[in-house]
């Protein structure tokens, strides 16, 4: 049967199963494929804290969204074209996702009563229990089909039910016209050398699937998203925010000429840059998996002070450990760069999913006046920017800096156009040179008169040997309590802190310059909000990626509107802190504290409400 | 005579500790101890650090001409590791506090003995929180009274000795703060030790737990109830050196030299080398009224260093990336054109 391929702009597509199900696998690839393909895209991991949650439960649903498009995709999508539910509880959790016309796929095997039960099912019918009976529906014994695929391979049962979601996958793949030929290349790179057996059985099932779903007379037409045509020129690669995070960090290490050492206790959802760092030892990098989070932020302090580009990688319980040690380094005055990818909090939150609720923490959570540079990341590919910079601030001004990354962007990823560091500028650290005159004492805490950095002496520099610590001091490094003296430290470390702005890009406003609404945010919420104004006539747009310093402009920006609608993944973080550095700006919200990134249409209202 | 003298690792800082404090001998030691050092391993002044925590004993750094870093309470050895990992070819000295290493900091300490990084941690043991004037530490003696305990305390103590030699750690040296030449001795043979060195100085607060050790610092009683091992040597002592260490059974037992028989030959030889802790921790536990306390290295054994490790594999490594650079990074793997 020959059907129609009918055209779309993009197609969102999420894959839902049990969080042993395969999902995250089947999600990535379909992803990689599309990005190789040339389309624009965006994906959303969501999955459980638990590894193996109970099976068959609405609870241990592991969900994989991607959002493919002929042009550049900002958001990994609303809502759904296509949900592809492998059993009963991933279709009661992601049925809401739906397009209201979607096409629902669900594994037919699994919709048993044992199923059902589990999932809190009370009817027969789960798609009218769930008011989707009017979308179309693509009920296929997939356990079956697998089975059935399978059962000359040699294969025990347990490895063939793994292979499900290859089924499902090469459905999907037939129904979005994608070509099987990227997947069978994944195989073979990944089994060729441990498993070579499972190639071809992995292969067969997927065309399997494939070939079913043309058969079948469920799906009445096929789509096809075309390439992306409005992407710049260049090569190109799929990166995850945390893994841009690692590389930018190896790049900042690269200009500046220092080794990079990271300092790293693992902890979702920031593991995966200890983990992509410990990779790369060729590049001159060194990373210790420390004993806890204190001890991953005090080695680094000392790799810092011993000369090197230094970071700590976490998410908000580990910035709440290092803390004290981020004080240290603030009062030391010695580079390093905090990595904070956020998670839903407070305590252990929500460990698997996204916000933007350590803002306040990153601005204040330290005893004393201790300020520190704010960085924040705002696309998985930007990652590689924001850590670079955020290197390159606390290596040439002598400060820890924290970098806010956010689960959305540390799991997600993007078609990334690979830049080259011959575009990248020097790092250049206040090291001392020369020799000091006979009788002359190294004054570690003399300032640059116009950036109020001090210089760096790293232990091995002949006659510049000094002390350091936690200790106000003067500037020669002697200890001090005269309350004069620390009035003029607590004074020039924060205004030291403030000079930085006079090097930072100017706030762009997309959209008009004045008017009645600019919409405002900062970190992972930029392509939901890029979207929303994309939508909304004559409504005005400023993303900032650094929060402290502000850009030099924030203030003159921000009064040229009547109003300023701050978009958030908080309570209202950011806005407190515009409101009370401009306080005549009229500061209105749109928050959201679900642990879920923004719906862009929910950003659309809000910019309505207030248009 | 080498390139410097105590002296040049002395700063113009005025010493701040009270008149009395044990920390100043230890002090003195280190000074003393530094120039050898420098002259054995060829290191230049500027080539040494002094980190610590937060206590009175962490005040060090400031009294010495080296590059120092004064941290937070507890976690020197966490920072110490960090210089050492970066930095292998500096020498990386600490002093720390009771207090500071085994409670606050305690998981740090543990942890740097089982990497077995290669530093040397000055244990600063007066059994009390001196800088917070006088709270119980882990290593106040069990119904100790201080500030904070007083009707005493209900928790028994660490030793740090078996802590260390129990965990397997590769160095431990104990000692009298007064002792300044066994000190400087010890701090000596800890620079030559590729590894965690830990050497606990039992040192007199004056203010807050004067005479914790007096029982065997007392010049009265100090030769009958202490033991200075030495590798190689006979474990004998006493004021008359007539008494010695011998293995009863499993037992360790005191016996005196020309009672019973007994012959110098009879007496246990000291093997701080010994890879087995076993007999290492008995001579770590030993304790008064019925065992001397034991003093000097009681462990030095060889292994390889987490410095080491972590550098020997950052070459391994690269020698065989086919990535030298970023931009090779960024287009390893699989990449697209977009034309
Ligand atoms: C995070 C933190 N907690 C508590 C303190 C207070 N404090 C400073 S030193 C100290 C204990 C000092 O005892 P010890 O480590 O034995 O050193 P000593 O003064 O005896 O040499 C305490 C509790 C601190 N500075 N920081
Ligand atoms: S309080 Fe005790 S430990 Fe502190 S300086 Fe005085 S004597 Fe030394
Ligand atoms: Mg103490």
């Amino acid at each position: 049967m020959q059907n129609k391929v009918i055209d779309v702009k993009d197609v969102v597509i999420r894959f839902a199963g049990d969080s042993g199900d395969g999902m995250q696998l089947t999600g990535s690839l379909f992803a990689d494929m599309s990005a190789i393909y040339g389309n624009g895209l965006s994906t959303f991991p969501d999955y459980p804290a638990e590894i193996r949650a109970p099976h068959g439960t609405v609870s241990g649903v592991s969900g994989f969204q991607v959002h493919i498009g002929d042009g550049s995709v900002n958001t990994p999508g609303d809502f759904c074209d296509l949900l592809v539910a492998m059993n009963p509880a991933a279709l009661k959790a992601n049925a809401k996702w739906c397009k209201p016309t979607a096409m629902i796929l669900v594994d037919d095997d699994a919709f048993d009563e044992a199923g059902m039960k589990k999932a809190g099912f009370t009817t027969e019918n789960p798609f009218e229990e769930l008011h989707v009976e009017d979308r179309t529906l693509i009920v296929a014994p997939i356990t079956t089909l697998t089975k059935e695929s399978l059962k000359d391979s040699g294969m025990d049962q347990k490895a063939i039910l793994k292979c499900k979601n290859m089924f499902t996958l090469g459905m999907a793949c037939y129904i979005y016209s994608r070509p099987l030929e990227y997947i069978y290349q994944y195989l073979e790179k990944k089994f060729s050398k441990k498993h070579p057996e499972v190639i071809a059985p992995n292969k067969k099932v997927l065309n399997d699937g494939f070939n079913y779903a043309a058969n079948i007379q469920a799906i009445p037409n096929t789509y096809a998203v075309a390439k992306a045509a409005d992407l710049p020129k260049g090569t190109y690669r799929n990166i995850t925010g945390n893994q841009a995070t690692a590389w930018g960090l190896i790049a900042a290490s690269e200009k500046s000429g220092l080794p990079l050492f990271c300092g790293s206790y693992p902890i979702t959802p920031a593991t995966a840059i200890l983990e992509e760092l410990a990779l790369h030892k060729n590049l001159n990098v060194r990373t210790m998996q420390a004993e806890d989070e204190i001890a991953g932020i005090c080695t680094a302090i000392g790799a810092s002070y011993a000369g090197q580009l230094a970071a700590t990688t976490t998410s908000g319980p580990g910035i709440s450990l290092k803390s004290e040690a981020m004080g240290l380094a603030v009062m030391a005055e010695l580079p390093l760069v905090v990595v904070d990818v956020q998670r839903g909090g407070p305590s252990t939150g929500l460990p698997t999913k996204t916000e933007q609720t350590d803002l306040d923490q990153a601005l204040y959570g330290r005893n004393g006046e201790c300020p520190m540079p704010v960085v924040a990341a705002h696309s998985p590919g930007n990652c590689f920017d924001a850590a670079f910079n955020a290197a390159k601030i606390a290596l040439e001004h002598m400060t820890p800096v924290l970098l806010l990354s956010e689960g959305f962007l540390g799991n997600g990823s993007e078609p990334w156009r690979i830049p080259s560091m011959k575009d990248y500028p020097a790092i250049v650290p206040p090291f001392v040179s020369g020799e000091l005159a006979e009788g002359e004492k190294f004054r570690p805490f003399e300032r640059d008169p116009e950036t109020l950095v001090r210089r760096w002496a790293v232990p091995g520099t002949k006659g510049y040997e000094h002390r350091v610590g936690g200790l106000e001091k003067n500037h020669a490094g002697v200890l001090s309590t005269d309350p004069a003296n620390h009035a003029q430290m607590v004074a020039e470390r924060a205004e030291k802190v403030q000079r930085i702005a006079s090097s930072l890009p100017p706030l762009k406003v997309r959209g008009p310059q004045s008017g009645k609404l600019l919409v405002v945010g900062w970190g992972g919420t930029y392509g939901h909000i890029l979207s929303a104004v994309s939508e909304v006539e004559g409504v005005s747009f400023a993303h900032f990626d650094y929060i402290l310093p502000l850009p030099a402009n924030t203030g003159e920006v921000l009064s040229s509107f009547e109003k300023v609608l701050v978009c958030e993944l908080n309570s209202g973080q950011f806005a407190r802190y515009l409101r009370g550095l401009f306080p005549g700006v009229d500061i209105r919200q749109c928050n959201k504290v679900q642990g879920q990134p923004f719906l862009v249409t929910e950003i659309v209202e809000a910019i309505q409400k207030e248009m | 005579m080498g390139q410097y003298t105590a002296k040049d690792f002395k700063s113009n800082q005025e010493v701040r500790w009270c008149p009395g404090c044990g920390d100043h001998a230890v002090l003195a030691a280190l000074q003393r101890a530094l120039p050898s050092v420098s002259e054995e391993e060829k290191l230049p002044k500027e080539k040494f650090v002094v980190v610590s925590g937060i206590g009175c004993s962490s005040r060090l750094p400031y009294y010495m001409d080296t590059y120092g870093f004064h941290s937070i309470h507890g976690r020197a050895t966490a920072i110490s590791t960090g210089i050492k990992v970066a930095r292998p070819e500096l020498s990386v000295w600490q002093a720390c506090g009771d207090g500071d290493a085994l409670a606050i900091g305690g998981n740090h300490f543990i942890h740097a003995i089982r990497r077995n990084i290669d530093i040397n941690i000055v244990l600063f043991n007066n059994r009390i929180y001196g800088l917070t004037k006088g709270q119980y530490s882990p290593t106040s003696k069990l119904g100790a009274i201080t500030k904070t305990s007083p009707y005493g305390t209900v928790e028994p103590p660490f030793n740090p000795g078996s802590l260390v030699i129990g965990a397997k750690g590769t160095f431990f040296a104990r000692s009298l703060d007064m002792d300044l030449k066994l000190n400087e001795e010890i701090m000596v043979e800890a620079a030559r030790h590729k590894g965690t060195s830990v050497m606990e100085m039992l040192t007199n607060c004056v203010i807050f737990n004067d005479g914790t050790h007096r029982e065997i610092s007392d010049p009265a009683v100090k030769a009958d109830r202490t033991i200075v091992l030495r590798h190689g040597e006979k474990m004998i002592f006493g004021a008359n050196r007539d008494k010695g260490l011998v293995l009863d059974g499993m037992q360790l037992k005191v016996v005196t030299i020309g009672e019973n028989g007994i012959t110098e030959a009879d007496i246990l030889t000291h093997d701080a080398h010994c890879a087995d802790p076993g007999l290492q921790l008995m001579l770590a536990e030993m304790k008064g009224p019925d065992f001397p306390v034991a003093l000097g290295i009681l462990r030095d054994v060889a292994a390889d260093t987490y410095d080491k490790g972590v550098n020997r594999q950052v070459e391994e490594v690269s020698a065989k990336a086919k990535v030298h650079c970023v931009d090779e990074l960024l287009r390893s793997g699989s990449t697209w054109e977009v034309v």
